[in-house]
């Protein structure tokens, strides 16, 4: 449980106070999370997200975040902005990384300084359509995470591995989701 | 009482002691899922000394050894015969309603009025399969572990084995000896070494305390209950059936299966993470029973403390597989099992299903119990030795009922 000396800047009171009241009220614990794209000009594209549902009712965020995706110059693209495949690195590290501070704050351990690097390792044979066997997508991704706590290497271990369990991002990268994709 | 298996009859045996007038109803014969819902070489995972009830020890032997189907239905009937159980075999249970002053227990045998009924009819009355079994092609046998009875039943040619609790890992142990090649999905499982410094693991489990942790002391009861049963088995060579010895045995692990599309099977890609849960977990508990040993200072009794490899990950764990190849012949789906209510006519279960109740005091239904339910009020609820204590609370707290609720009639 939470210990009063330890903060990592999570309200975890609020947290599990949150999860007691969703508890019995499965229909507000349904949320949609939902962004829009621009195309610009290349492999060149604007994303926002602001609105989203939750909590039986329509939600915002307190101001609207832009990202930039392109390709990088070597794809003879412009290089506006990371890779797609960039940002799901992006997500999954900052989901894992939120997940990590979240059960420190839980489990009582303050922490220091969290630091994650990640590595997609892709086969271009794929996207490209050279070998019909490779995969467009990842083959592995590897995140390293360095992280300064006060607590042992086998709770530090734990913190990482319940974080993974309750990641969101985790799931949906190592899991297949159905993705329907419509034209009106 | 409902069910006259070992919960149900340890109850029983307590009611008796306390000279309080009572009937056991059974579908079948005392011990029935016992004899006709188990495969052919199951063993207890628990040693035959902690096969213990209330007043009824393990007098074999071989004490440390594990008891095969028919021993076990042998040691129940003994046990019902010596606590003089009032068993009416062959009554199933039609339905179960309040009364004016109770409940009515309808059997095909007619009817029966009590004052207060006990549902000790067990925990896996119901084999639980995923969604996912409606995507399975054409031509691959499923099976439940129910349906299953030994490896020669099955289609020659690889097997997909679903799940990795005790059920799973012993079913996918004997399917690969049988020679057929064997596949196992893995989600979450909890890992336990057969002997830990030289005594069963179910020793520590039992001697630790750690087995009797009560219900109310545990932080996530939810999660405790939901637990999938330990990797062990019960063999003479008191081997350890975890993922390792699989793997060098030549099964295949893989992912959880998340999906089937267009009859291919998706295992899920956080697979080293669920091996690093339970080898922490069980890391934590080694490190508990160390501390209680060292405590006791039973240091100088038992070996040192030991330290197991963790998980080995795959070489290259497979993310699909094509289930039309032909590669898969069968799928045995291990995912678990949950009670039969659909006889209960009182509204006492939750939205998922689940008998709402308070360490087996069933709630909003005031003289109604269950028993043999997973951490109903003990870690060790669900082993036959923990019936004894469950059933001794649960007949105190009875008998208060009983002796408050006196009605003019």
């Amino acid at each position: 449980m939470a210990e009063a000396n330890v903060n990592n800047g999570v309200n975890i009171d609020a947290l599990l106070a949150a999860r007691e009241a969703l508890k019995n009220a499965p229909e507000a614990a349904k949320f949609t999370w939902r962004a829009s794209c621009k195309w610009q000009n290349g492999t060149h594209a604007t994303s926002t997200v602001q609105g989203f549902h939750g909590l039986g009712d329509e939600q915002r965020h307190k101001t609207q975040f832009s990202f930039e995706t392109d390709h990088p110059e070597v794809f003879a693209s412009e290089d506006h902005g990371a890779t797609p495949v960039e940002l799901v690195l992006v997500g999954l590290a900052s989901c894992l990384t939120a997940g990590v501070a979240t059960v420190a704050q839980n489990r009582g351990i303050q922490l220091r300084s969290v630091e994650a690097k990640l590595e997609g390792k892709m086969n271009l044979y794929g996207i490209l359509g050279i070998d019909s066997d490779v995969r467009n997508g990842y083959d592995d991704i590897k995140v390293t995470f360095k992280i300064d706590a006060d607590a042992s290497k086998k709770d530090i271990e734990a913190l990482v591995a319940q974080s993974q369990k309750r990641s969101a991002v985790y799931d949906i990268v190592t899991n297949p989701t159905n993705v329907i994709v419509e034209v009106v | 009482m409902i069910g006259a298996g070992h919960a149900g009859l340890a109850v029983s045996r307590v009611l008796t002691e306390r000279s309080i007038d009572h009937v056991v109803v059974e579908r079948g014969e005392v011990a029935n899922s016992w004899r006709r819902e188990r495969w052919d070489s199951l063993r207890l995972l628990t040693p035959n000394w902690q096969s213990r009830l209330p007043g009824y020890a393990y007098a074999g032997t071989d004490p440390d050894g594990f008891m095969s189907m028919p021993e076990l239905i042998a040691h129940i009937a003994n046990f019902a015969t010596a606590a003089s159980a009032p068993v009416r075999t062959h009554t199933n249970v039609t339905a179960v309603r309040r009364s004016d002053d109770g409940y009515q227990v309808r059997t095909e045998h007619g009817a029966l009025e009590c004052r207060c009924v006990v549902l000790a009819s067990g925990a896996a009355n119901i084999a639980r399969v995923p969604q996912v079994r409606r995507a399975v092609p054409e031509g691959i046998e499923c099976l439940t572990a129910f349906e299953y009875h030994n490896a020669s039943r099955l289609p020659a040619g690889g097997v997909l084995v679903v799940g990795a609790s005790a059920t799973g890992v012993q079913l996918a142990d004997e399917i690969q000896r049988s020679g057929r090649r064997v596949t196992l999905c893995v989600g979450e499982h909890v890992r336990l070494p057969r002997s830990y410094r030289g005594r069963d693991v179910l020793w520590w489990m039992e001697h630790s305390g750690v087995w009797s942790q009560r219900y109310d002391e545990i932080d996530d009861l939810e999660r405790a209950r939901r637990l999938p049963s330990p990797q062990l088995v019960g063999t003479p060579e008191h081997s350890t059936l975890d993922l390792n010895v699989l793997q060098a045995a030549g099964v295949e692990i893989v992912g959880r299966l998340a999906a089937i599309r267009d009859g291919r099977a998706l295992f899920s890609g956080g697979l080293r993470n669920q091996f690093a849960l339970a080898d922490l977990k069980m890391q934590r508990l080694l490190e508990t029973f160390d501390a209680w040993a060292r405590e006791r200072a039973l240091d100088v009794d038992v070996g040192p403390p030991e330290r197991f490899e963790p998980t080995r990950p795959p070489a290259a764990s497979r993310l699909s597989l094509d289930l039309r190849r032909g590669e898969i012949r069968s799928i045995v789906w291990a995912t678990g099992f949950h009670p039969d209510y659909r006889w209960l006519e009182v509204p006492v279960l939750d939205r998922k299903g689940e008998l709402r109740h308070d360490g087996g005091v069933v709630m909003d239904a005031p003289g109604m119990y269950a028993i043999g339910l997973p951490v109903l009020r003990r870690r060790k609820s669900t082993f036959i030795i923990g019936a004894e204590d469950d059933a001794r609370d649960l007949v105190g707290h009875l008998a208060g009922y009983l002796a408050r609720d006196v009605r003019t009639g």
